[in-house]
C-alpha cells in the first residue's frame, strides 16, 4: 500500500473532494448554528410550556441515524415527493440540507445544556446591570462561548465524518457530490485500501486543522 | 419620600408561597437591612424589587410608577435605576475594568466617559492596580468589591445587596462595609441589604425588617428593632431561640 503515491496520483480529484466536503459540511454547520444557537439559548434560559417535551425531541434527534436523515430528505425531494419539483436530488444543496437536519439538533441540544448550567446567573447579572433581553442573551452567548464553540465543533465533526445521509441524497457522483467519506466507502468497496486510508488521513488532518484554528483564539484553552 | 411601594405582593413557586407582603414602603436615601432565616423569601424579595421576577399578585410602584403594567421600554428605564449585587457575583470573562464598564456600555456612554467613570470607581473600591487583570481570577473579596464597583458606577437610585459579605474574611467585610457607607452618603442612594449578620445590620442600616415565610413580621428603626422588638417572633429570632 503506497498511501503517499495514491495522494500524488489523484491530487486533483482529491482536492475537488476535499473542497466539496468542506463546503458542504461548513455550510451545513453554519445553517445549523444560525438555527441552533438562538434556539438552544432560549431553551437553556427560558421556562415555558412544553420545554421538557422540546428538549426530549431535541435529544432524541441528536441520535438521529444519518441514513434515516438521508432517507427522510430523499423522500421529500424525490420526484414523487412534496418538493420533488425543485430537482435538488444528487446535488450538493441537498447534501447541505441533509447535514443541516443532522447537525441542528446537536448544536441546539449542546448549547441548551451549556446555557442551562450557570448561564442563568449570567443572564440575571446582565439584566440587573441594565441589559435589555437581547443584550442579556448576547452576554450569555459571549460568556458561554467556550462551550458554544465546542458545540459547533461537535456539529461540524458530525457533518464532516458522516456518510449515510450524503451517500443517499448525494449519490457519490464524481466531481459533483463525492465527498471524503463517500470516497472512502467507495475505495474500500473497490479494494483500493491505500486510497481509502489516504482519504481517511486527510479527513483527520483537516478536522485537526479546523479545531486548532477555532480554538487558537479561545482564552479558556490558551494554556493547553 | 417613598422610592418603592409594595402592595399585596405575592410570589409563588408552584404551590409554595415565597413572598407575601401586604404593605412595604422603601424610602429614599436610607439603608435597610433584611433579616430572616434561610428560605424566608429574602432573595426572592430582592429579585422582585430588581424586576428579575414578576409577582403573581400585587402592585410594585417605583417612584410612583407601577412596574408591572409598564411597557417594556419603561420597565427597562426603571430597571436601569437600580442594581443588585449577588451573593456570589459572576465576573464576566474580561478585565476588571471592562467588567466595571459593562453597564455603562449598555447605556451608550462615550468611550472616554466609560473609561473615566470606571477608573474612578475602581479607585473608590481600592482596586485600581487590578484594572487590567482577568476578572474571573480575582479572589472572593476582590470579586465582591469589583461587583460593587460595577453596580455603583451606574449611580443607581436603589442598590440591592444579597448577602454581599457572607463568604468573606473580616478584613474584606470591613472594606465592603466602608464602601457601602461611603457610597450611600456620597451618591445619595437607597440600599437594601440582605444579611444573616445581625451586627452588620446594626452597623449599616437605618431600618431593619424581619421576613418570615415571605411576610414582613416587623419593620422598625434599627436601634428600636434590636433594643425593643415588638413582635415575639422578632425577639426569639434575635436571641437565637427561634425554631424554623
Amino acid at each position: 500500500m503506497d498511501i503517499w503515491q495514491s495522494i500524488v496520483d489523484y491530487k486533483e480529484e482529491i482536492l475537488t473532494i476535499v473542497r466539496l466536503s468542506l463546503i458542504v459540511s461548513g455550510t451545513a454547520t453554519l445553517f445549523s448554528t444560525l438555527i441552533g444557537l438562538p434556539l438552544g439559548t432560549i431553551i437553556g434560559l427560558k421556562d415555558f410550556l412544553g420545554k421538557k417535551l422540546i428538549l426530549r425531541i431535541v435529544y432524541t434527534l441528536m441520535a438521529l441515524p444519518p441514513v434515516l436523515a438521508g432517507l427522510i430528505v430523499y423522500l421529500i425531494f424525490s420526484r414523487s415527493g412534496p418538493l420533488g419539483n425543485l430537482e435538488l436530488l444528487f446535488t450538493p444543496t441537498i447534501m447541505v440540507i441533509a447535514q443541516t437536519l443532522l447537525v441542528t439538533p446537536i448544536i441546539t441540544g449542546l448549547v441548551a445544556a451549556s446555557i442551562a448550567g450557570k448561564e442563568g446567573i449570567i443572564y440575571d447579572h446582565a439584566l440587573s446591570l441594565g441589559a435589555n433581553q437581547m443584550q442579556a442573551y448576547f452576554t450569555v452567548i459571549k460568556e458561554a462561548r467556550t462551550n458554544i464553540i465546542a458545540s459547533i465543533m461537535t456539529g461540524f465533526g458530525r457533518a464532516f465524518a458522516e456518510v449515510g445521509a450524503v451517500m443517499l441524497v448525494g449519490g457519490n457522483i464524481r466531481y459533483t457530490t463525492r465527498v471524503l467519506t463517500t470516497s472512502i466507502v467507495m475505495e474500500t468497496r473497490q479494494g483500493n485500501f491505500a486510497m481509502g486510508i489516504a482519504l481517511g488521513l486527510i479527513l483527520l488532518i483537516i478536522s485537526f486543522a479546523v479545531s486548532t484554528l477555532v480554538l487558537m483564539n479561545n482564552d479558556q484553552f490558551s494554556k493547553t | 419620600m417613598c422610592l418603592y411601594e409594595l402592595d399585596g405582593v405575592v410570589k409563588k413557586y408552584g404551590d409554595r408561597t415565597i413572598v407575601n407582603i401586604n404593605k412595604l414602603n422603601i424610602n429614599r436615601n436610607k439603608v435597610y437591612a433584611v433579616l430572616g432565616p434561610n428560605g424566608a423569601g429574602k432573595s426572592t424579595l430582592l429579585r422582585l424589587l430588581n424586576l428579575l421576577e414578576k409577582p403573581d399578585h400585587g402592585i410594585l410602584k417605583f417612584l410612583g410608577q407601577e412596574v408591572n403594567t409598564s411597557t417594556a421600554s419603561r420597565r427597562l428605564d426603571i430597571a436601569r435605576q437600580m442594581c443588585m449585587v449577588f451573593q456570589k457575583p459572576h465576573m464576566f470573562r474580561a478585565t476588571v475594568l471592562e467588567n466595571v464598564a459593562y453597564g455603562l456600555k449598555l447605556r451608550g456612554k462615550s468611550t472616554s466617559e466609560i473609561k473615566r467613570l470606571s477608573e474612578e470607581m475602581l479607585d473608590v473600591v481600592g482596586l485600581p492596580h487590578l484594572a487590567k487583570n482577568a476578572a474571573h481570577k480575582l479572589s472572593g473579596g476582590e470579586s465582591q468589591r469589583a461587583a460593587i464597583a460595577r453596580a455603583l458606577v451606574l449611580r443607581p437610585k436603589l442598590l440591592l445587596l444579597d448577602e454581599p459579605t457572607s463568604n468573606l474574611d473580616p478584613y474584606s467585610v470591613n472594606i465592603i462595609e466602608d464602601i457601602i457607607r461611603f457610597s450611600q452618603k456620597e451618591y445619595g442612594m437607597t440600599v437594601i441589604i440582605v444579611t444573616h449578620n445581625l451586627f452588620q445590620a446594626k452597623r449599616l442600616s437605618d431600618e431593619t425588617l424581619l421576613l418570615l415565610d415571605g411576610k414582613v413580621v416587623e419593620m422598625n428603626d434599627t436601634l428600636a428593632f434590636f433594643n425593643n422588638p415588638q413582635d415575639e417572633r422578632t425577639k426569639s429570632f434575635l436571641d437565637g431561640t427561634m425554631v424554623y
